[in-house]
């Protein structure tokens, strides 16, 4: 396990700001913390090795470890316990469980469970369950009924405080005959309730080594809980599921949340009079289908009133909101680049990567190295390795191989889970947050995003070709008044995901003559928003169509945070091919293969492109990512899909077996011949296209490319290639229209 | 259902050459077999010092269990380990123990 981990609240920063580094050791003493600049973090025998520089900055040096806690799991808390200290009371909730199995999950109460005492209405043994304590005794009044996972359930408790009778009800909104799944119970209690502290949805109040926590966290879907302060009678609970509070009842009525309000938000809105509105913590999956959801309508944004539901889980994660350890005011003329709080002690070490972006407005290079934020964000801390089950294997065509940091993440929840993974309940991560330690997202990791990016600031920095460093985050926040600066822009191997604002940024750069060099594969596929306010996270949605680690369910496409639909690029309107001239075409992850020149090669349009490259040399038969230049996520031209009429393909490879699989949003009926052997669609094209007002785009189409150009001291056909490229695409001189 | 036929040691013995393929089509047939593994119990590789050194292991059916790690079986090659797993799931399909 790693003891030591950290994380900043920054990922971008530029010269004359300041970045916190939050830290958190298992080991007492003090760990070091060095700034460092990255210039290759592959450090595998085959590669280029570890090139990193202590940069001399103030906030080197050592500081007092120590451990810092992790509030894991989301849930709503309402900081007003004097509102929710009730002898009689009724709650009652619309709820679509998820995870019946799990012992513990309270939906609704003011309990506190290190001192048994408050009142709860909670799901144990799969049933809807009444929970009173006084702290010195707890009774408990189950439905008498076991529900079904992934259904509807009308869930209530009463308790009179002057008679002692309890009730509890349990009524499935999908009847099945013999009902089985409906249970109701009556019964007298002796204890009366004692301060259970904050009134909690879908979790509890505890205290866990020595600090309070949220437990008890229920995984589900939870729709209009409300509470009252009496023992409300059936019909009256009835009338409250709609989210409207009749006169007669608003005296009664301690609180009522409507989740349908503030979609974008971590606000639960009381809707009674008493405005005890409760803070959403950790993120929880909002826009989801509400009780009521009835088909008419599969916008939210049409329609919220279908969409009250919140799906709580036990696992979900935003930010660690770890106290900070250091900061550092990044100094005026700090060179831009890849950095990271280089952390150290004894025998551990983590790195924390933020990058320094030029100060806005003020580029300190012609050319812009792109760093694919987002896409590491969707990412980062994944569990692939498990929970993709067979699917893992099949996709990597190799046995499964972990490394020290999968078994880390497999048995310390507290890191959060990525865009790739399932919840504990098994419903899909729509949510990534960069407010948490990175694994596999740094130097000296897989040679994937993060460490593979590297081989291309090792190469810039080898070639001498002064470059400033931006990311999605700054593309998303400034637009295309960011990308103005540059004569070109350099992608990383693999910009995945993207905004609305980012897709908007690169084709107004193309139009108005930027150069664009895609270094990647597999790019501009997913549609995915950064949240409007609340820094550092970013939604999705895996609808429709794609290559899917996990599947939307009908009705929830649309993201909580802008209302856009989610998925693919290629399924709203704007598929990669527009903005680089290749799409997503096919993967494979255990070989590699080389790319051949075509004879749109020797069209002069394009043929300084291959200056010092042979006709027929096999361009990339050698590399660090998987043995060659054209591998792991490739993409091919598609002039339907919006491809440039004047592109050239001025390069392929085709050499693929059937190890190579062709992208499923491509094919409309499964048929067996989807595979680099049988397949003509799994290939990797090399394009280049000229732009309007003397610009041009140049795409490698995949992933594995840069892995190729350290080979051989840099001496070698796919560095060529690359440097002549980077060349033309800094000189002023326009591209002449074709 | 493909059935892996233990007659078929070429095929074997061609994983065992390119363990990273490309794969002949028939080796796949048998690849794909073996990859429909339920996670519990499935003998897996963990990379225990990076780039130098794998270990056989296998996983626990939830997340947060334990991962058996076989202390007494590493390797110093990957395509080795790879090698490895592609026995240990041959016998389990075939019945059969492959040499080497």
């Amino acid at each position: 396990m790693r003891r030591l981990l950290g994380y900043a609240d920054e990922i971008s920063v530029q010269p004359g700001r300041t970045i916190g580094f939050k830290v958190s050791s298992e080991d007492a003493g003090a760990f070091r913390l060095e700034v460092v600049r990255i210039r290759c973090g592959d450090d595998s025998p085959e590669g280029p090795g570890l090139k990193q520089t202590t940069v001399e900055a103030d906030v080197n040096g050592d500081y007092p470890a120590r451990r810092q806690r992790t509030q894991v799991g989301s849930f709503v808390a309402v900081d007003r316990p004097d509102r929710f200290a009730l002898r009689s009371f009724t709650l009652q909730a619309t709820i679509w469980p998820t995870l019946l199995d799990k012992e513990d999950q309270t939906v609704l109460g003011a309990w506190n469970a290190a001192d048994g005492a408050g009142y709860a209405l909670a799901l144990r043994g799969g049933q809807a369950v009444l929970r009173i304590g006084d702290g010195a005794g707890i009774e408990t009044l189950a439905s008498g009924a076991v529900m079904h996972e992934r259904r509807w359930y009308f869930v209530a408790a009463t308790f009179d405080a002057e008679t002692g009778g309890a009730t509890v009800v349990q009524e499935p909104l999908a009847r099945y005959a013999g009902e089985a799944d409906k249970g109701c119970a009556e019964g007298v209690m002796a204890v009366r309730p004692g301060d259970g502290g904050r009134f909690v949805i879908a979790g509890h109040n505890d205290r866990r080594d020595g600090g309070p926590v949220v437990a008890g966290l229920c995984n589900g879907k939870i729709d209009t809980p409300a509470v009252a302060g009496v023992a409300l009678p059936r019909a009256a609970m009835e009338r409250l599921k709609d989210r409207r509070i009749p006169r007669g009842l608003g005296a009664d009525v301690v609180a009522l949340w409507d989740f349908s309000r503030e979609m974008d938000g971590v606000v639960a809105h009381d809707v009674s009079a008493n405005r005890l509105h409760g803070a959403i913590v950790n993120m929880p999956t909002r826009a989801m289908k509400g009780w009521n959801h009835d088909g008419s309508e599969m916008v939210w944004t049409h329609k919220p009133e279908h969409y009250g539901a919140i799906h709580f889980h036990d696992d979900d994660l935003y930010d660690c909101g770890w106290d900070t350890d250091a900061r550092w005011t990044v100094p005026e003329g700090t060179r831009s680049g890849a950095y990271c709080a280089h952390l150290t002690q004894g025998d551990q070490w983590f790195y924390i990567p933020f990058y320094v972006r030029p100060p806005t407005g003020r580029p300190t290079a012609r050319l812009a190295l792109l760093i694919a934020t987002c896409s590491y964000y969707a990412y980062v801390n994944n569990h692939m390795g498990f929970d993709w089950g067979p699917l893992g294997e099949h996709s990597s065509n190799t046995f499964t191989i972990w490394d020290m940091e999968d078994l880390h993440l497999h048995m310390r929840p507290e890191h959060g889970l990525s865009m790739y993974d399932n919840h504990s309940d098994g419903s899909g991560v729509a949510y990534a947050s960069r407010l948490r330690p990175f694994m596999h997202m740094g130097p000296r990791a897989h040679l994937w995003q993060y460490n593979a990016d590297t081989h291309i600031t090792d190469w810039l920095e080898e070639k001498g070709v002064a470059f400033d460093v931006i990311t999605d985050d700054d593309m998303h926040a400034e637009g295309a008044s960011l990308l103005e600066h540059y004569d070109c822009v350099m992608t990383t191997t693999h910009p995945e995901y993207y905004t609305t604002a980012m897709m908007h940024a690169l084709l107004d750069h193309q139009r108005k003559g930027g150069r664009f060099i895609y270094m990647g594969g597999n790019g501009f596929y997913w549609r995915v928003a950064l949240h409007p306010r609340l820094p550092g996270i970013m939604e999705m949605r895996r609808a429709e169509d794609g290559m899917r680690s996990w599947i939307a369910d009908g009705g929830e496409y649309y993201m909580s945070f802008t209302g856009e639909l989610g998925g693919l690029w290629r399924r709203n309107g704007m598929a990669p091919e527009t903005v680089c001239g290749t799409g997503f075409a096919a993967q494979g992850f255990n070989f590699a293969s080389h790319y051949l020149r075509t004879d749109a090669s020797e069209d002069p349009r394009a043929a300084w492109i291959f200056e010092g490259v042979g006709r027929d040399e096999k361009i990339g038969d050698f590399g660090t990512v998987f043995g060659g230049a054209a591998g792991s996520e490739i993409d091919s031209t598609d002039h339907e899909a919006g491809t440039p009429p004047h592109a050239l393909v001025v390069a392929e490879a085709t050499e693929f077996g059937v190890d190579f699989h062709w992208v499923n949003e491509e094919f409309h009926h499964t048929h067996s011949a989807v595979n680099g052997e049988n397949c003509p669609h799994v290939r990797c094209d090399m394009v280049f296209y000229e732009t309007p007002n003397g610009g041009a785009v140049f795409s490698t189409s995949s992933i594995a490319f840069a892995g190729s150009l350290a080979h051989n001291g840099y001496a070698n056909n796919v560095s060529r290639l690359l440097e002549n490229v980077v060349t033309r695409f800094l000189d002023p001189e326009p591209f002449p229209a074709p | 259902m493909y059935k892996i036929d233990p007659s078929r040691t070429d095929l074997a013995e061609e994983f065992r050459a390119k363990p990273f393929g490309p794969h002949g089509a028939e080796l796949q047939k048998v690849l794909n077999v073996m990859r429909w593994e339920p996670i519990e119990g499935k003998h897996v590789l963990v990379n225990t010092v990076p780039h130098k050194e794998w270990r056989l292991a296998q996983l626990p059916g939830k997340r947060g269990a334990p991962v058996t790690l076989h202390e007494d079986v590493t390797f110093t090659d990957l395509g080795e380990a790879e090698w490895h797993i592609f026995k240990l799931r041959w016998k389990k399909h075939t019945g059969v123990e492959l040499d080497g």
